[in-house]
Formats: structure tokens, sequence, C-alpha cells
């Protein structure tokens, strides 16, 4: 496995990465979820050994590897751009960690045409990859990184370059090719979309710091926090800032939010309430649904679902409404919330009550 | 802002093309109402970028010939046609401040200082960036740099059309949603023609009133998203469009029946003549009911994506994806049903009528 302990690195007096401890299991595939500049990559480099951390340590299977460089390390990396020897054949580019290693020639030519058949390369073999589509280079970047049978596979945003479709397809293959080698697998994104698809764990970035890490629909359903949240949102996060009375939160216009039962001791003060955008609907979808009022910014449809934009108070929500939902601009519309679905922050920050998963 | 006619454009790269497959652009012939919101829609290669250039004049096509407001422009320069422009990565000044950006192509163009000053202040309040005035352009982050860059086009009144390729690909997805929803106040707002294109669904189908699908240089449909979700003209666009896109599946029609396998399926109605060939029936995931009556399937998968599941099934030896609400639940003999208002049925791939 791989232990990262209290990593932290420092360039030029600034925290790129503030003491993260992270641990990966072998077969694991692990996703780095957080805006640009949020430390992704940064981290990724500090698992390779391409970069040093300036306090904590890196450990690979029980042995200390803070400081071995890269090429001492058994590590594929695959990178948002496509990387490949634009001179050599797609054989030649998917043989080439094995020729480096020394491996016979019976044992190349069966593992790079076992990887080429896995990523669908097989006709493409005699071509160089500048003669190939995108999404096709990228595949032989990726055979590459399988026949290296590394320990540890880094893919920082792989498909941010590939048409939508395209990424589709790989991004359904990816878990599944990687998931036989036993290797450590590591995925970094900003879309929180694709976390989900993945699956796997997750790990929410902010800032150079580690927010939360775990199962990925945990960490999408029961945030610690509200950075956690509103990092694994799309569409974002719907927050507002509530005061809480005894059993109710209070909203403008007489309107009461009742207080989740977990939190019914808790201190009569300000409170941020966070739901989804698919849990606010246009109708009473159960009896316990809250009414409110809010003013319709702008609608926008996409053929199965409606994604209304909402002004309430000084907040902007979405609403994500099934099928076709067609509302006029500075309309206002009664919209419903469960209150089993929201979450509940403190002053803090700290998650104080979460949604509770309803019966079907 | 202008009516944009393209008649009978072809393009081709290659100087001497002979056969079809020689044009990157087949055959298009449509026009772009004033004041419209389009999205040209396709994977890469499909000669959506192509057909902008083409508008844009940064390319000329091989045949054909283009009208702006029914003058001919087929010859004429990029400046000459008067056309604003916002591109993936953000074209800016670094060191010159927010509104001196906006200000150089007026200043350009040798307008009063007095009209460019009311211009620049009135762009930076549409494109919210009126407390940036000051600012270098420099330490700006993406969106705020692409919003200059939309700012730039349309701090000219006289601009024939905006078009945008692919303005978000380096935006954040949260930042998305901002730019995203605020582009589409501006054109609600001012009614500019805006052409804009992308590889993504979401941003083609959420901005444009209609949307352009194109693929191998050709266009195969223009609808609103509801047209192109609900009724897709060829499999190409039900594969294309939704996440996972429409199942397909080879059948046999039959009156007002269609057999897959040992199944028969009922059809909102019989196919219209023409239904010959290789026959298909489409139906999105969205349309797929899973329940404890209906068409027997095995279960494969199970992706829990949050605001809803995507179920992958196995019905008659075919993949079938459903898509299962967040809170629904798989029954231990899963069996499923197709919602008719779903149904549509193809020949040789593209979508016949059915009848009463």
């Amino acid at each position: 496995m791989l232990e990262l302990r209290n990593v932290t690195r420092t360039v030029a007096g600034v925290d790129h990465i503030s003491d993260v401890s992270l641990t990966l299991q072998h077969g694991s595939l692990n996703v780095l979820l957080g805006p640009t500049l949020s430390g992704k990559t940064s981290l990724m480099r500090l698992m390779a050994g391409l970069d040093a951390p300036s306090s904590g340590s890196v450990w690979f299977d029980g042995v200390d590897v803070t400081g071995v460089p890269v090429q001492k390390r058994n590590i594929a990396m695959v990178y948002q751009q496509f990387i490949n020897y634009p001179a050599m054949t797609v054989y030649e580019n998917i043989a080439s960690p094995l020729r480096v290693s020394g491996v016979n020639q019976a044992t190349i030519d069966s593992e790079v045409r076992r990887a080429a058949s896995l990523l669908k390369l097989t006709p493409y073999l005699d071509r160089t990859p500048l003669s190939l589509s995108g999404g096709q280079q990228q595949r032989t970047a990726l055979a590459r990184a399988i026949v290296k049978n590394a320990g540890l596979v880094l893919l920082d945003e792989p498909l941010a370059n590939l048409d939508y479709k395209l990424r589709e397809e790989l991004r359904a293959e990816l878990p599944k090719l990687f998931a036989e080698t036993g290797a450590i697998f590591v995925y970094a994104t900003t879309e929180p979309h694709e976390a989900l698809l993945l699956g796997g764990n997750t790990a929410t970035l902010s800032e150079g710091r580690i927010t939360q890490f775990g199962p990925t629909i945990d960490v999408f359903r029961k945030p610690d926090d509200l950075l956690t949240a509103m990092t694994f949102a799309d569409p974002p996060l719907n927050t507002i800032v509530l005061r809480k009375s005894g059993a109710h939160f209070l909203l403008d216009g007489g309107v009461n939010l009742p207080v989740p039962a977990e939190m019914a001791h808790a201190e009569d003060e300000v409170y941020t309430i966070g739901f989804h955008p698919h849990h606010l609907a246009p109708h009473r979808k159960t009896p316990a649904a809250v009414p409110i009022s809010a003013k319709v910014s702008i609608t926008e449809i996409t053929g199965s679902e409606s994604f209304v934009h909402l002004d309430f108070a000084d907040a902007r929500w979405v609403m994500l409404a099934h099928g076709i939902r067609v509302f006029e601009p500075d309309e206002t519309l009664e919209v419903f919330i469960d209150p089993r679905h929201i979450m509940v922050f403190d002053a803090s920050g700290r998650s104080v009550a979460g949604p509770q998963r309803m019966a079907a | 802002m202008a009516r944009i006619d393209l008649n009978h454009i072809r393009h081709a790269y290659m100087p001497h093309p002979k056969s079809d497959a020689d044009y990157a652009l087949k055959e298009v012939h449509h026009t772009f109402e004033d004041g419209g919101a389009y999205a040209l829609l396709g994977p890469s290669g499909c000669g959506k970028t192509t057909l902008l250039n083409i508008i844009s004049g940064l390319l000329h096509a091989s045949h054909g010939e283009l009208l702006f407001d029914g003058k001919d422009v087929t010859r004429l320069s990029t400046q000459e046609r008067n056309i604003a422009q916002v591109f993936q990565f953000p074209v800016i000044y670094d060191t010159m401040t927010v509104y001196d950006n906006l200000a150089f192509p007026l200043r350009n163009r040798g307008v009063a200082e007095a009209d460019v000053d009311r211009k620049v202040r009135e762009t930076l309040e549409m494109i919210g960036l009126a407390d940036w005035a000051k600012r270098r352009a420099r330490g700006l982050t993406a969106d705020q740099k692409q919003k200059i860059s939309l700012g730039r086009g349309l701090v000219r009144s006289d601009v024939n059309a905006i078009l945008f390729d692919e303005p978000l690909t380096v935006i954040d997805p949260h930042m998305k949603w901002v730019l995203r929803s605020q582009l589409k106040q501006l054109h609600r707002r001012f009614g500019y023609t805006m052409v804009y294109v992308t590889h993504d669904q979401t941003e083609a189908l959420t901005f444009a009133e209609r949307v352009v699908v194109m693929y191998d240089g050709e266009i195969v449909q223009i609808g609103t998203p509801a047209e192109l979700f609900e009724r897709p003209k060829h499999t190409f666009v039900g594969y294309f469009i939704g996440s996972p896109g429409m199942n397909v599946m080879p059948v046999e029609i039959d009156g007002r029946n269609a057999r897959l396998g040992g199944q028969v399926i009922a059809l909102p109605g019989a196919p219209k003549a023409g239904a010959e060939g290789s026959i298909e029936l489409g139906i999105r995931p969205e349309y797929v009911r899973l329940g404890i009556e209906g068409m027997p399937v095995s279960i494969s998968k199970v992706e829990d994506i949050g605001r809803h599941k995507v179920v992958r099934a196995s019905l008659e030896g075919r993949e079938i994806a459903a898509i299962l609400g967040e809170d629904e639940s798989i029954p231990a003999d899963p069996k499923i049903t197709f919602d008719p208002v779903g149904i549509n049925i193809y020949a040789n791939s593209w979508r016949v009528e059915t009848g009463g």
C-alpha cells in the first residue's frame, strides 16, 4: 500500500500541500477531486517521487520511499496531454517500457498485443501516434501504462482533452482495465460527476488539504463538512444560512423547516443548510416536504431535465427537475424540499446533521 | 445583429476533391435566424469547427455562398464581416487593465472617447466586472479572463454575430454553471445572434434554442433540446445525446408490435411505410421501467451516481441501460417495460413515423 504521512510541500513560502495523510490499498481506485489549483497534481507528483515533501514521509509497501526519485520506482503516469513518442509506431510506444527493462521479445510481443486488444488499438499498431485521433493517442498512452505493470498508476485528468462520448466510453473501461492488475490507481479530476461514475474511493481537495477521504458515494452523501459538500456537488450545492429556534429553522415569510432529530439538542444559533439541486422539486413529492417561494432567474433545458436557476433571499439555487419545465424569468415559484434531504453545518463548517435515506 | 444564410456550403481541405469523402463539410444549406442562439454539436472531426470558421471568415468555403442579412460576404475577410469571437483560451492583453481590454477594439476603430467610456461601462456591468475595471488582466482567474473575451465581443454594438468555439473548456465545473446562466441572460436581454461550437451535450442543450447535431461532415438533425431527446431523427443523435445514450436494438415489426427475440413490445402506433431494411427500436434509459412485470432481464451492474442510478442489464442477450431514481430499489426478480412515449422506430438508422 501507499502511505502519505503528514506530507507538506512548501514552494517559495507557500504551502502547495498541507499536512496530508492518506493510505491507499492495492487494487483500489482512488479519485482526487477538486477545482484547478486545489493540489491534485502537486499531490500526485509527491506520490510519484517527482517532488520531495518539505516535511512528512511517503511509504510504499512498508518501505520509506521519501526522496526516492521516480526512475527508481515502478510508477506509470498518464497526463491530460497525450504524451507518446511521435517517431515510433503505436506498437513501439506500447513496448517501450518493456524494452527499457530488458524483457525478452516473445513476452514483449504478447504483452503489447494484449494491451492493444484491451484498448482497441490492434488495427493501429503500425501507425504513428500523430496520425491517430485524440482518443486513440490517449489509448496508446494508457496501453503503455498497462504493460509497465506498475505498482502505482497515476492518471492526471486523463480524459479532459477528449470528446464527451469518448470520455464516457473510456471512463467505463478504465476501472475494469486496471482492476485486475492489483496496482494502486489514483485519478485526478475537477468533475464531481466523473468521480461518481468512477466509483471507488474519493479524496476531496481544497487549497492543498484533503477535506475527506472514503468510499466515493459515502463522501458524496455524507460529507463531514461544508467545504467537502461544496467541492463534491455538480450542479453546485444549494446553501442558505438560517437561525435555529427550538425545533425549527426560521425562513423568511413565516416558513418553518423542521430541525433534524439528530440535532434536537443543538444550540440555537446560526447554521448553514445545504441540499442538492435534485432534492428541490416543483411539486410536493412527499407529505413532509416544505414549500419555499423563490424567484426564477433562468431555466436551462437539456431535453431530459430542466435546470431552474432560482433566487431565494440573497442565495442563488439550482433546481433540477425531470422532463421539460418552462418557467418565465422573474416568476415566483413554490418549490419543495423534504427536510430529510438537508445537511446542516455549524459556524465552523462541520456537519451536525446529514441527509437520511428514504425508504423506497 | 444579422441573419446568416449558408447556401449550399461545402468545404474540402485538399485542392482537388473528387468524392464526398474528400469533403470535411459535405453540404450545409441552412439559415441562422437573427437573434437566435444556436449550438453546433458533434464529435471531433464532424466538421463543426470548419463550419464556424467559414462563418467567421477564418476559412473560405470551397463551394457555396454565405449571406449576412442578404448581403454576400463569401469573399470578405473576418474583419470586414464584423464578427465577435470567443475562443477556448481567453484572448486578452495581460498588461492592460480590464477597462482598456474592452476599450481596445473601439479605440482601434476610432470611436470617440466619450462613446468608448459609455460602451465599456455598460459592458462591464453586463459581464459583472464593473468592480474590476482598473485591475490588470494578468492576475485574474480563468473565468474572469473568459468574461473579458466575451466583453470584447459585446462592446461593439455593430457586430453581426458572436461566435463561440468551446468557450468553457478551461473553466472549472462550478464556474461553468455561473457563466452559462449569465450567457443565457445576456442573450435574453439583448437578442444577439449567437453560434456556439461544443462537443459537450450539456453545454449545447442548455445554451441553445436550437441545436445543430453534426456527424461526418453533415448535419444529421436540427432541433430543440426536447426534439433531440424525445425524437432523435437518426440513431447517432440518440447515441450522442443523453448519458448513457439511447438503447438501440434490432427488432421485427408486426403491425403495432415489435418482436425482440421471444419478447413482444407494444408500439405507440404502427410504423408508416418505409420501415424496410434494417429495423431497430430505440428507447432512452429514462423510459425503461424496472419492476416486477414485463420482460425478464439479468442485471450486470448498478452505477450509483448520486441523483440517480444507472442499471446495466441484459435483455434477450443484448445490453440495455435503465435509469432508476435515487430512492428506488431493484426487485429480486427484475423485469422491464418500455414506456411507449419513449419508443422510436428506425429503418436503416433513420427514424420512421408511427401512425395511429
